[in-house]
């Protein structure tokens, strides 16, 4: 009645699903396409040792902060040994721990990356550092660096690229040589530059990490240099001195540390290997659920068995179905029988594809509307003729399956879920129908039937539809606020304009009648 | 396509859509439906506010009651048979003379009583009704239709169709049978539908389905320019019918008896869309002028005054 409140309640349920919808896509990176898949990366650390003869405890660095990525599982394998995880300054921590081992000891570090923008270094800004406790000569040298690159700079930034510019030409650079032998490596450089960042105030610290390539194989940890601004965490090359964090750069560690430790047996060789791998985007985006804690996974239909599971993808079309045929009722005009018979021809259908489909239903139909004639003149009473019908029309089908397997025709057999209930009532309304209206009126909406079941059928049958439904069932509300606005439409429909030709203004002059007796 | 949607705009042409969400909805409590929707309550409705209908002569509610028919016609040789929930005639059988346990219908079929019980025991099951409900079939007064329309229907029972809002009368149509429409006053059946003017009763040219025809297909005398008898009454029973039934959107089918004069058939909650096109008229723009200027309260000869003086053909253009 009142419109107002028609609007605000479809335009609460709109956004009410679209909420949900853009926040499963864009927080939780629900899959928009069926199929879709998602790059993951297995990455794996491999610590191996000689063990001592008294207790062993070996410590490995894995990820914690990683801007870019995140991690979509992880795991430990160690056989034998104790293991925790912790917190610690430069990140997390694995350590394994065992009283007696014997024999060469391989442990493994195992983890699912993906890459997530949305992910970047969040940590706190850092405290000024303490000035680095150097010699005399180093100290002086330093400061000389400090002021040289100081005056070349504007900012953190600048100042940090400079420097490592000046580290760069270490031989020819009279400071830089104190510290630098020739023939140093760009990590050496960027933990000096560390120590020289500290010298001057600026918060920085080394990022160990690996580039995550496409092709699978052992990788060799990389450096950055990473400099606190003020405002954020800039990242460095020491080697090619470009500033920014490359794309495939994956920080596993950070801080001056090796990435594994061994106490009690020999030094740790370690092995670094990347793995690419695609992973069904709704697998990715259900961990991903799980890790940020939503809830939305637990309420989702994945939670469901695989069977159900398929049987609400079909369910959760009909709606789809259903609003196919209120926009040909109520905006077209096409007539059926039944308000929603053609969404389950529809579904049945979805068996027998549409072309055979439609046979199966012409065939059926005018076969049990020629019994259904013949019993009329039985003059039964309506439930015995009903059920005369309907099993009649049940042998049709069992008749039909058995000869199209005769003949090798595949798709007779699948017609096992056409609606014969719902077929069984469409013959007896037709033949009333028939009976009191004439074979046109009947043969009309019986073709109206069909009309709409196939087009409900081909909206139903849209892939990318039935994905986006059954992933974001929440586009369901759409469907109700827009047949809530259907429920208020009041304009003409279309074949209206044809019926009511004869009241247009320029149909009726001709019309205008002679017999206006008035 | 859009210059056709908007001239039927200008025309104040209903549309389904319109008549289902802006008046059926709003004017017709669905509480009130039954009243309407089996036949026989408004009879006793009717009966009872001393407004003409065929008489009843009996009702066959159960299968057992199907063996009574011969008692309950024992006295009368013509008389319909109704089932009270059918909606556009489905299932009305008029029976116009009897010999033994044959019957003849007013169409000249004879029916021996086992198809008679037959159809019956079909009609008690719901066949007829909406949504196949048990349903009652009720026995009543044959209508001897007025010779008036004797030239221009062919066999059966041509009636009269009037809208009323809220009590007043807005448009109406007399529906001819033809041989098309096997002697049966549907319309889309191939019934001729006139248009009859308000004020004065005169009918208009005729249509079947959309086609405009000015004589009748079968007995080819001209339709328009006859004068309906005792429209003063008609119109008067069909807004008095408003008051019957509380129902604010209503089509009242009378028909015209060669003695009893207009008698009411039936009211129907969801009347048509095509008496529009009998009348080349929009009802929407008649329902507007109703809204604006009515007085929905007045009694109902002065709803009558009202409709004759706003909906004297044609009306308008210019509301």
């Amino acid at each position: 009645m009142n419109n107002r409140h028609i609007y605000v309640l479809s335009a609460v349920l709109t956004l009410l699903g679209l909420g949900l919808f853009i926040y499963k896509v864009h927080v939780l990176g629900f899959p928009l396409r069926a199929q879709e898949q998602t790059q993951i990366w297995n990455i794996e650390a491999a610590v191996r040792f000689e063990p001592g003869p008294a207790a062993v405890k070996a410590t490995l660095r894995i990820p914690s902060l990683t801007p870019g990525f995140a991690l979509l599982d992880e795991n430990f394998v160690s056989r034998g040994f104790g293991l925790a995880t912790r917190n610690a300054p430069a990140g997390r921590e694995a350590q394994w721990t065992l009283r007696q081992a014997s024999g060469p000891q391989t442990l493994y570090y195992r983890a699912l990356v993906y890459r997530d923008p949305s992910r970047i270094a969040e940590d706190t800004t850092p405290p000024f550092p303490a000035p680095p406790q150097l010699d005399e000569p180093s100290r002086i040298a330093m400061e000389g660096l400090i002021a040289e690159v100081r005056r070349q700079s504007a900012d953190v930034a600048s100042f940090t690229s400079e420097l490592l510019r000046h580290l760069s030409l270490a031989q020819n650079d009279p400071y830089v040589s104190v510290f630098l032998k020739r023939g140093s490596t760009a990590s050496d450089r960027a933990r000096l530059a560390t120590v020289l960042l500290a010298g001057a105030q600026i918060p920085a610290r080394l990022a160990h990490g690996i580039l995550l390539r496409s092709e699978p194989g052992p990788v060799q940890a990389e450096q950055l240099l990473e400099v606190h601004d003020g405002v954020q965490w800039l990242y460095f090359n020491p080697r090619t001195l470009e500033q920014g964090l490359p794309y495939d750069f994956f920080i596993w560690w950070r801080g001056d540390e090796r990435i594994a430790d061994i106490e009690g047996g020999s030094p740790a060789d370690v092995t670094l290997a990347v793995q690419q791998n695609l992973l069904d985007s709704m697998l990715v985006a259900e961990r991903r659920a799980e890790k940020l804690g939503s809830r939305s996974m637990d309420f989702s239909l994945f939670s469901l068995p695989i069977a159900t599971q398929a049987v609400y993808s079909v369910l959760l079309m009909i709606p789809i179905g259903a609003l196919v045929i209120l926009f040909l009722r109520n905006f077209v005009g096409v007539k059926t029988f039944g308000t929603f018979m053609p969404v389950l021809v529809a579904l049945a259908f979805r068996e027998t594809l549409l072309v055979w489909g439609i046979v199966l239903f012409v065939v059926i139909v005018s076969l049990g509307l020629l019994i259904r004639f013949y019993l009329e003149r039985l003059r039964l009473l309506l439930v015995p003729r009903l059920t005369v019908v309907l099993t009649i029309v049940v042998l049709l089908m069992a008749g039909i399956s058995v000869l199209s397997h005769r003949l090798g025709i595949q798709p007779g057999l699948s017609i096992a879920l056409f609606p014969m209930v719902i077929i069984s009532m469409t013959i007896e309304r037709m033949s009333i129908v028939w009976e009191e209206r004439g074979a046109s009126e009947a043969i009309q909406e019986g073709v109206g039937s069909l009309v709409v079941a196939a087009a409900a059928y081909v909206v139903m049958g849209i892939g990318a539809l039935s994905h986006l439904i059954f992933v974001f069932p929440e586009l369901l509300l759409l469907v109700i606020a827009a047949a809530l606005l259907a429920g208020r439409y009041t304009g003409y429909r279309l074949l209206e304009l044809r019926r009511f030709k004869a009241l247009r203004p320029s149909g009726k002059t001709s019309g205008t009648p002679s017999g206006s007796a008035t | 396509m859009f210059g056709t949607y908007g001239g039927l705009v200008g025309e104040g042409v209903l549309g389904l859509n319109k008549r289902n969400g802006d008046y059926i909805s709003r004017f017709n409590p669905r509480r009130l439906y039954p009243l309407v929707d089996d036949k026989l309550k408004t009879k006793r409705l009717a009966l009872q506010a001393g407004i003409a209908v065929p008489a009843l002569y009996g009702v066959i509610g159960t299968q057992h009651d199907i063996r009574t028919l011969p008692d309950i016609v024992r006295s009368h040789n013509e008389f319909a048979l109704k089932p009270a929930h059918g909606s556009a005639g489905d299932g009305i059988v008029v029976i116009a003379g009897r010999s033994g346990n044959r019957y003849r219908t007013i169409g000249g079929d004879i029916l021996d009583e086992d198809f008679l019980s037959h159809h019956l025991s079909n009609a008690i099951n719901g066949q007829f009704s909406l949504g196949g409900v048990q349903d009652v079939v009720i026995v009543e007064y044959m209508v001897r239709f007025s010779p008036l329309f004797e030239r221009i229907s062919y066999q059966g029972v041509p009636d009269i169709r009037v809208i009323v809002f809220r009590g007043v009368p807005v448009m109406a149509m007399v529906r001819l049978p033809t041989r098309a429409s096997r002697g049966k006053a549907n319309l889309h059946q191939g019934a001729v539908g006139a248009g009859i003017d308000l004020a004065s009763g005169i009918t208009l040219d005729g249509v079947i389905g959309t086609e405009v025809v000015t004589h009748h297909p079968d007995t080819t005398y001209a339709i328009a320019g006859l004068h309906v008898p005792d429209w003063d009454t008609i119109l008067g029973i069909a807004a008095r019918c408003y008051e019957l039934t509380g129902l604010g959107y209503i089509g009242v089918d009378v028909v015209l008896d060669r003695d009893l004069g207009p008698l009411v058939l039936e009211l129907n909650a969801r009347p048509g869309l095509a008496i529009q096109i009998a009348n080349r008229q929009g009802l929407l723009r008649r329902l507007k002028i109703c809204e604006e200027r009515a007085d929905f309260g007045a009694p109902a000869t002065q709803r009558i005054e009202f409709a004759k003086q706003e909906f004297k053909h044609p009306v308008g253009a210019s509301i």
